[in-house]
């Protein structure tokens, strides 16, 4: 992997000259052609397409324009963000097929940078699960040990990135889906500020909750990306118009004088070996300069309740679209409420329909009040809590996922048991504020830990300060860990 | 003076209307595809139109304009407002719900004053968005029930629309004709749709129920299909007789949704409240709310036109007729009272340009093209004496034919002249001379007598004399 280099390496290798954009893809292809029939990272590999990007931009280098930022480096989408003329399936049967007529907005930024899209990735159906086990095209294998889950949603462009498939992913985070598989890969995943980057292309799971963010191996690369996905877009409302900051300024700062916040009362249930880490990363933030402060976020305890009737409430209305009327599957019947029935029955898998149930019934005449309307309120107290957390420290530290990656199958006959897995990353979906996970030391069996970073609305640069200290020191931590 | 009650064998009537409008912008609501009708089956969309994965919507800000518009000139208060996500399947809705407005509308709490002086609440007057069109072929008479399949142009999905839901306060299907009138003249005057029920850019629905004076609401019915201002009037007046039937047969009303069947004059159960959807309202997560500005509010306000009902007033006060009168309604309906004033102003007599924009003008619309200064010369001719009523009649139609010219010119081509006075007294002589009774009777008090003595003069005049001059010697002599 280390020879493939990193996004800002290969970004500033092309633009020099002194590194082809087809000589790079051509490595990432060749491990992709090693590897890609064990892990199953794509539902669609675009080879060609590729290489005639690659060579473009080369050509762009040679007659002395700068292909931009993102120059030349392969990046790998989730298959949930709409590509014109692509396959863009959420790993759905339902959409199995579907070639949309337009790109999103994050899918032209990166053409615009530069980028080389190399294919777009596997994920749990619709992006509901926690290990890409739900996808209707078969789950993808962590590159590190592939007995093992990725962690999911986003677990194609988690395993792209960690097996050096890709340079650069991205993925979508509606309560986890980048972080936890960031840290049960070993890389860098960022959620950032709900409305930073625009939502225009990305196939809704729960609207109020998705956000795009990038998979990295390192946090400069994190930060690059950012530069180029966030900002305002015309085309989402909810959308900010708040001007960019530069991302990359304050990695190389230190964390002196910060006050990171220990949350006293948080959920328990994370494994040994990754709460060791979390405890020993204060530990490196204190003997870097940093003060630990202890603070309570009460409704952080709630938030996953809250989040398992807000998201399927949203997504049982977003995914009522796909009725065979006018794409994707359909399946004929006598009539029309049949053909609903049998086309929805045969294109969804057993987890969404699950949260279209779930979510149906949260919404329905008579229930509203005590699930949604109360949930909504949870989603409010939440808000408020964080509001105090923060005005005592400047950012919070807790795990990523409660444990480290776990075999196949170890949790699919238990929903809950995998709902749990986004205990520590849903509370930030739910405020809207950005979190992300960088690997921190290793746990069970030599598995990558993620220690999750949180920080108040758009303070990313803050969030990536915090956490290029927690790489840097994770360089020289014992790789051993807790068995 | 307000509309006689509607009632039947002791029952009043009670209705409630909502009214859906297509706003007149030149996108939709939430995309900027056109908002046209009539254009080929499913060329206006677009990734939101058609509901495609990743599409999301950007609310049109000339819409809500529109919208508040509506809202100010029926009186409400605009407000902060939200938009909800309405949930049910149908093919011709792409994304499964409807974006509407439903805890926090744009407009809430106004009214509507009609021409006869009653005023009904409107209750809310909200945004939403509208469905496609699906057109059911191959057997079932047009509907879905029976048709062999369904073509579905999603021209008009997405198209804004205004809902106005009026409060329960008419009594009357001639009132409720009238709300329908006054609401399309106001909707015209302020440019906000073009309103055409036969085009389907306005909608009426009406909830209908009955009750004994005084009693508590009865169960209401809502009436859908009903598409022109005479329908309304027909479902309203028949739904309310099928519930007094029911009532007086010691059955109970069912709360239903009924459809208007313009061919037989009935109504027919389309769906039962039971049966309702439950529409599962939630809060839109792909919009923020609208917050309109004390100062954004203002200029609407201020760039509203004089609204119908005040031109009325305006006119009715300039000629001293009844401001419900005919004359006065069909005028502003036309939106000729602006050249009513402009003959005024042009010298002309406003009374006698009254009566001929009413009868003469019917279809020469908002701006004749007859120069307000040649219709103000032939009303001079007229107060002058010089012209009959009869006798301007005509010169008018040459005038409109001819686009303009001078009234006295043609008249005199024609060969009107104005009788003197002395030829008037002699045929007035002649007149008493040849019916005594009805002279007797006239100076005993029966005005009505006059009729007979009028008759025998314009008879004797060829229709060629002045009808107030005669009226005038007559009661003079008297």
């Amino acid at each position: 992997m280390a020879q493939l280099g990193t996004a800002s390496q290969i970004a500033a290798g092309v633009r020099s000259g002194s590194l082809k954009a087809a000589d790079v893809l051509e490595q990432h292809l060749a491990a992709i052609g090693a590897r890609e029939a064990e892990i199953h990272a794509f539902n669609h590999v675009m080879a060609d397409s590729a290489r005639q990007r690659a060579a473009a931009i080369d050509a762009m280098v040679v007659a002395g324009h700068d292909p931009g930022p993102l120059a030349g480096v392969p990046v790998a989408l989730k298959d949930n963000m709409c590509t014109r003329g692509v396959p863009t399936t959420c790993s759905s049967k339902i959409l199995a097929g579907w070639k949309p007529p337009y790109d999103g907005t994050v899918v032209t930024l990166l053409q615009q940078a530069g980028a080389v899209t190399v294919g777009k990735t596997n994920l749990d159906e619709f992006a509901m699960g926690s290990s890409t086990e739900n996808s209707a095209f078969g789950p993808t294998r962590n590159p590190l040990d592939t007995n093992l889950v990725p962690g999911g949603s986003s677990g194609g462009s988690a395993a792209a990135v960690a097996a050096g498939f890709a340079a650069l992913s991205f993925g979508s985070d509606t309560g986890g889906s980048i972080r936890q598989p960031a840290a049960l890969c070993g890389v860098v995943g960022v959620k950032p500020t709900y409305g930073r980057v625009s939502r225009y292309g990305l196939v809704a799971f729960a609207s109020s909750l998705d956000q795009i963010g990038p998979f990295t191996r390192t946090v400069a690369d994190a930060a690059l990306a950012l530069q180029v996905v966030c900002g305002h877009d015309p085309h989402d409302s909810t959308s900010i118009p708040d001007p960019l900051p530069d991302y990359s300024a304050l990695l190389e700062r230190g964390v002196e004088g910060l006050r990171i916040g220990r949350i006293t009362d948080l959920p328990a249930g994370a494994d040994p070996d990754v709460a060791q880490r979390v405890e020993q990363a204060f530990e490196v933030l204190t003997a870097a300069g940093a003060t630990i402060v202890d603070v309570e976020v009460p409704a952080f305890t709630y938030g996953l309740t809250a989040y398992y009737i807000i998201a399927p409430a949203e997504a049982s209305s977003n995914l009522a679209r796909y009725d065979g009327v006018r794409y994707g599957l359909r399946v004929d019947a006598s009539d029309t409420n049949a053909m609903y029935s049998a086309t929805r029955a045969a294109g969804f898998g057993d987890e969404v329909k699950r949260r279209i149930l779930l979510g149906t019934y949260a919404l329905s005449a008579g229930y509203y009040d005590a699930y949604y309307g109360k949930a909504l309120r949870i989603r409010r107290l939440m808000a408020q809590d964080f509001a105090k957390a923060y005005e005592q420290a400047d950012v919070l530290l807790t795990p990523a996922s409660p444990s480290v990656a776990f075999p196949f199958g170890s949790k699919t006959a238990d929903p809950f048991a995998m709902y749990l897995c986004d205990t520590y990353t849903i509370p930030s979906n739910l405020t809207g504020e950005p979190g992300m996970s960088v690997p921190f030391g290793t746990g069970r069996q030599g598995l990558p830990v993620g220690v999750q970073v949180l920080a108040p609305a758009l303070a990313e640069p803050l969030m990536l300060q915090v956490a290029a200290e927690l790489e840097r020191a994770a360089a020289g931590l014992d790789q051993g860990g807790a068995t | 003076m307000s509309q006689p009650t509607w009632t039947q064998d002791g029952y009043e009537l009670v209705v409630g209307l909502e009214v859906h409008v297509e706003l007149a912008t030149k996108t939709k609501l939430f995309s900027a595809s056109p908002n046209r009708f009539g254009d080929e089956p499913n060329t206006n969309i677009d990734p939101v139109t058609l509901g495609l994965p990743g599409a999301l919507p950007v609310l049109n800000k000339y819409a809500v304009e529109l919208g508040m518009r509506i809202g100010l000139a029926l009186n409400c208060t605009v407000q902060p407002c939200t938009f909800a996500r309405k949930n049910y399947f149908y093919p011709d809705m792409p994304t499964s719900y409807q974006i509407s407005q439903y805890e926090d509308p744009l407009n809430i709490d106004g009214w509507l004053d009609l021409p006869d002086g009653s005023r009904v609440g409107i209750e809310r007057a909200h945004m939403e968005q509208d469905a496609g069109k699906s057109t059911h072929v191959g057997g079932g008479e047009g509907r879905v029930h029976g048709a062999e399949h369904s073509l579905i142009d999603l021209n008009r999905a997405g198209v804004p629309l205004v809902e106005i839901v009026s409060r329960p306060d008419i009594r009357s299907p001639e009132q409720a004709r009238s709300f329908v009138n006054e609401l399309r003249a106001i909707l015209l005057t302020i440019g906000a749709s073009d309103a055409k029920m036969e085009e389907g850019s306005m909608r009426v629905d009406a909830n209908v129920s009955v009750r004994r004076p005084g009693a508590e609401l009865g169960t209401r019915c809502e009436i859908k299909n009903v598409n022109s201002v005479r329908s309304v009037g027909r479902a309203i007046e028949y739904e309310a007789r099928r519930q007094i039937l029911m009532l007086d047969a010691g059955e109970s009303i069912r709360q239903q949704t009924r459809h208007w069947d313009e061919g037989d004059g009935r109504t027919h159960t389309l769906r039962d409240k039971e049966d309702a959807d439950d529409y599962r309202y939630f809060l839109e997560p792909d919009l923020v709310p609208v917050m309109p500005s004390a100062e954004w509010i203002d200029a609407v306000r201020a760039s509203l036109p004089m609204l119908p009902a005040a031109r009325r007033t305006r006119l009715a006060e300039a000629t001293g007729l009844a401001v419900d009168s005919e004359a006065i309604g069909s005028i502003v309906d036309r939106g000729q009272d602006d050249y009513a004033f402009a003959v005024h102003d042009a010298g002309g007599d406003i009374g006698r340009a009254v009566v001929h924009l009413k009868e003469a003008f019917a279809e020469l619309g908002a701006e004749p093209a007859l120069p307000a200064a040649d219709l103000a010369g032939l009303t001079r001719l007229e107060v002058e004496g010089k012209l009959t009523a009869t006798q301007a009649k005509t010169v008018v139609a040459e005038l409109i034919e001819q686009g303009g010219g001078d009234a006295a010119a043609i008249a005199a081509a024609k060969g009107f002249e104005a009788m003197d006075t002395s030829e008037l007294e002699t045929m007035v002589d002649e007149a008493i001379a040849a019916q005594p009774d009805a002279w007797e009777k006239f100076r005993a008090g029966e005005n009505k007598a006059m009729g007979a003595l009028v008759g025998h003069i314009m008879k004797a005049s060829r229709g060629q004399a002045d009808g107030k001059l005669v009226t005038r010697i007559l009661n003079a002599r008297k």
